[in-house]
Parts: structure tokens; sequence; C-alpha cells
């Protein structure tokens, strides 16, 4: 066993149990946690293929960006476990129901000998100086360009979504405008006047 | 050199490469360490003349043993555990704090050929990386089951989210003008150009065509480091001391360290980055490590000097100023460095 398998190995090995703490976990936020672990582990994996673009970048937006967000979700709101508990029987048919499809689906892959796999030739190994940022990016912007217009649209769609859904105007609420408090000049504040003294 | 490790090679045999690499981190973080203990003095003093008055000089001449008292007395205070805190997860925070701190110093390129790892994505790395340190916090605050860590974590959790977006796009900006994402080719793309020619190097740096850029970036590094003016997250006088309120000892100490690593990693990012790193501002004066050390410490003055001038700033215009100032602005300039390469005024051909 070289040195690379056996790297992919123990990330594995950190990566399913990662993965099976983040269902078996008591605690929302050790499961959340959990989640970031298993993330990780799978940034890792992908390093070992050579897929240093998408590793580093679902480090950056999963690990960075919305786990951080879900974490803050999950610590401000009071998870009462016996509820979550609640209609585990009830759900648990369209549970196993994906269950089974992933290990279908995983089957597929890992029994590709079965399947005629070998139709497919394998890539030919990256030349030195590869660089998988510029190769993705040129693919992206020429081939994919369409679809990715697409995906990029969806998301835009789902921001203005999510901005709406939080936007409510109510009435009778008083607050600060922070560019009108910047933008104040002493003048608009303070009015000097030149008057002769007074006498009594 | 290479003869006189050839010794040394050999009793390793196949272990050389992790040894040697090893070799090369300690090289790199023992330095920093002091730099670090240093900053902390140099801070203090800093201020202290900015105030009208002397600062530490009790300890050691001039005060310079203050730093090693410092961390003597934190290195031999108890560390308390409160109780009904998560016990894995707060001794776990600190870790997370200062891990990413140190270890984006990987890519970080010293001078030419001078960087632990040379990787492409270097770029993309740092972004990674800087955006894992919220974890420390985030943890930090939610272990020490009580409030004030809490409203901390969550302060400084909404704010470094967002100063990241901003920092993301400065840097695409440079990542544009570079067409690299290696740190050490972005820093040679500099060093080339129509002043260069003329021997002034400094105005073919990128902090001229990317002015707002180099502004937005600096200041967002403050506020990624939630350092005064953005200092929220510890504010005395509301959250007592933000996350590490429950922290002793060395425990507080490791958050202290990240604090500092990362205001050290952003004035050098911000050299390496805008002010050509290495590269000597004239072309009669050799490069060297000498230059980026230099910018770097000048960086580090304006944090301490943005400390001692600027007041807190009220939450809100922390928020509005990262989203509603900075992510328009790098935007729009996104667009205008790309209009602008393609165009034939381009000056990057």
């Amino acid at each position: 066993m070289d040195f690379k398998t056996f790297v992919f190995y123990v990330l594995a090995a950190i990566m399913v149990f990662a993965a099976l703490r983040v269902i078996t976990a008591r605690n929302p936020v050790h499961a959340a946690l959990f989640l970031v672990l298993s993330f990780f582990s799978a940034g890792g994996i992908w390093l070992l293929l050579a897929a240093e673009f998408l590793a580093i970048v679902l480090v950056m937006v999963y690990v960075g960006a919305v786990m951080v967000l879900f974490l803050f979700v999950v610590m401000m709101l009071d998870i009462n476990l016996d509820r979550l508990r609640q209609g585990f029987w009830s759900y648990l048919p369209v549970g196993a129901l994906i269950g089974v499809l992933l290990v279908v689906e995983m089957a597929l892959v890992l029994g590709g000998r079965y399947f005629g796999l070998e139709a497919m030739p394998e890539p030919p190994a990256a030349q030195a100086g590869y660089s998988n940022t510029r190769e993705l990016g040129r693919l992206l912007y020429t081939d994919y360009v369409y679809p990715f217009e697409l995906a990029s649209l969806l998301l835009l769609v789902a921001m203005i979504v999510a901005v709406t859904l939080t936007l409510r105007k109510r009435k009778g609420v008083r607050y600060l405008n922070p560019s009108e408090q910047i933008s104040i000049k002493r003048g608009d504040r303070v009015e000097l006047i030149s008057m002769s003294a007074e006498k009594e | 050199m290479e003869a006189l490790l050839e010794p040394v090679v050999q009793l390793f045999g196949p272990a050389w490469p992790a040894v040697w690499t090893l070799t090369k981190i300690v090289a790199i973080i023992a330095p920093l360490m002091l730099c670090v203990a240093y900053l902390t003095l140099a801070e203090r003093k800093v201020i202290g003349y900015m105030q009208v008055r002397i600062g530490p000089n009790r300890v050691g001449p001039k005060g310079l043993l203050q730093p090693i008292a410092d961390g003597m007395k934190l290195l031999f205070k108890e560390i308390i555990v409160p109780s009904g805190a998560s016990k894995g997860l707060f001794i776990l925070g600190p870790i997370l704090a200062i891990a990413p701190s140190l270890a984006a110093w990987a890519v970080v390129p010293f001078g030419d050929g001078m960087v632990l790892a040379d990787v492409n994505a270097g770029l993309l790395f740092l972004l990674a990386i800087t955006s894992v340190e919220v974890y420390g916090v985030i943890i930090a605050g939610w272990a020490s089951n009580s409030k004030y860590p809490f409203l901390g974590s969550m302060r400084a959790a909404a704010q470094m989210v967002s100063y990241e977006v901003a920092m993301g796009f400065a840097l695409i900006c440079v990542l544009l003008i570079s067409a690299s994402l290696n740190l050490t080719d972005i820093v040679r793309s500099q060093g080339q150009g129509q002043f260069h020619d003329m021997g002034l190097s400094f105005l073919s740096w990128n902090w001229i065509p990317l002015f707002p850029m180099f502004i937005v970036f600096l200041i967002s590094g403050i506020a990624e480091t939630n350092r005064a003016p953005f200092d929220v997250v510890e504010g005395e006088s509301e959250v007592v001391a933000g996350h590490m309120v429950e922290y002793s000892g060395m425990a507080f100490a490791l958050f202290f360290l990240a604090e500092y690593a990362n205001m050290i990693l952003v004035s050098i990012l911000t050299s390496v980055l805008f002010v050509g790193g290495w590269l000597s501002p004239v072309s009669f004066l050799p490069d060297g490590f000498f230059w980026l050390a230099l910018k770097t410490a000048f960086f580090l003055f304006v944090f301490l000097w943005a400390r001692a001038t600027f007041p807190r700033f009220r939450y809100d215009h922390i928020m509005r100023l990262g989203w509603k100032v900075f992510i328009p602005i790098t935007l729009v300039w996104v667009i205008v460095v790309a209009v602008w390469m393609m165009s034939p005024l381009s000056i990057w051909k």
C-alpha cells in the first residue's frame, strides 16, 4: 500500500465516522460540527484526486460560509429532542427508500466493471503545469456557458426570494438611518448666531 | 549547502522529505511567534506614545522583556473550565482559532522561491483557510455556556462572514490582472511594466490600478481580524470580552496569539498582493525579504494607528459598511478591471 492509498483510507475512515455521528449525535450543534468534519475529509479526498479547485471551493463555500450560518441557526434555536423524535416511524419508509437508492447508485459506481465501464477509456494523466482551475474555468465559460448562466440565474432568483421572504415593512417602527447619520455636518446641528451682549 | 546537508539526508533516509518540511515549518512558526510576542509590546508602546504616555518600561531594559513576562504569567495560570460547559468543544475552540491562522502561512512567499508550499491555487487556499478561522470563535462562544461569549461569537460570525465577501472580490481583481492564483507569480507579475522599465517599480505595483481594492482589502482585513475599530466582538463595555470571557491561562493566550498572527498575516498579504511583496520600490536597489518585512511592518503600524485613532463602530454601521458600501464597490471594480483588461487601453499586456 503506497502512501497515497494510506492517506485515502485515513480520510475515508474519518469521513464515514463523521457522517455516522451526524445522524447519531444527540446534540444538534455537535451533529453540525461533525458535518463540517466530513466536508473537510471530502475536501481532502478530492485533493488526492488532483481536483484542487473543487476541494478548496468545498471548504470555502460549505465549511466557511454555509455551515457557519447553519451553526448560527442551530445554536440560536431551542431544539427539543423529544419533539424531533416524534414521527420517526412515519418518516422511516421515505428515508429507507432514499437510503436504498443511494446504495444502488454507489453500487453502480463501485461495481463499474460489471456495467460496462471499460467502454469509457481512462482520462490521460495530467501533464506538468496543468491547472485544474484554469481548465474548469475554460470549460465553464465556453462549452457549458448556457447551463452555467442558467445556474447563476437560479441562484439569483433564490437570493431575491430569500430577501423578499424576510423583508417586511412594519408600521410605527422608528429606526436609524446610518447613511443620514454619517453624512451629517456641523452646520445641520449647530447654528452660530452673532448677537450683541444683552444687559439686564 | 547541498554537500553540507548530504550526511543529514542519509541519516534520515526515506523520512528526509518529512523532516525537511518540518524544519521549514519550524523556521516559519518560531520567528512568527516571536513577532507576535513583540507585536504586543509594539502595540502597547505605539498606542502609549500616541496617547502621550510611555507604555511598559519596567521589565528588562526599556521594557523589552515585557512580552516574555506576560507569556510566563499566562503559562502558569490555571485553565478553568466552567461548569455546564461542553468540555471537548471548550478545549477545541482555541485550537481551532490558532490552527488556521498558522496554516495560512504555508503559501506565503517570503522571497523569490522562498515559500513552504508553492501551490498553484495559493490564493484560493488562503481564502478557504481564512474562512475556517471563524469556527474557533463560534465554538468557543457556544461551548462556554454563557450569555456574553455567545453574543460575542454571534457578532463575530456575522461580521467575519460579511467582510469575507468583500475581501474575496478584492482578491478576484488581483487574480484577474495577474492571471494566476500562485502568490509567487502574483508578486512577479507586479515587477514588470512601463514604470518598472523607467526605474520606478513602485508605480507598477497593483496598488495603483487597484487602489479602491487595496483600501477595501486593508479595511476588511482589520474587520476580519476583529481589531479596533471593528472589535465589537470583544467590546468590553457591552459583552465584557466576547467569546474569550470564560477562558483563562494558555487557552486565552491561544486566542490572543491567533489574533496577532492574523494581523501579521493580513499585513503580509496586503504587501504581497498590492505593494509588490519582496520587490524593491526602485530599480537600483536589490529585491529581497528586507522589503517585504518593511512593508509588513508599515501595515502593522496602520493596524495599531487605527486602533489608537478611531472609536469603536456601532454594529449596524459595521454591517452597512460591509454589505452596502464595500460589496457594491468591489463588484463594480471587478467589472471595471475586466473591461479595462479587454480594452485597447489595457496596461497588462
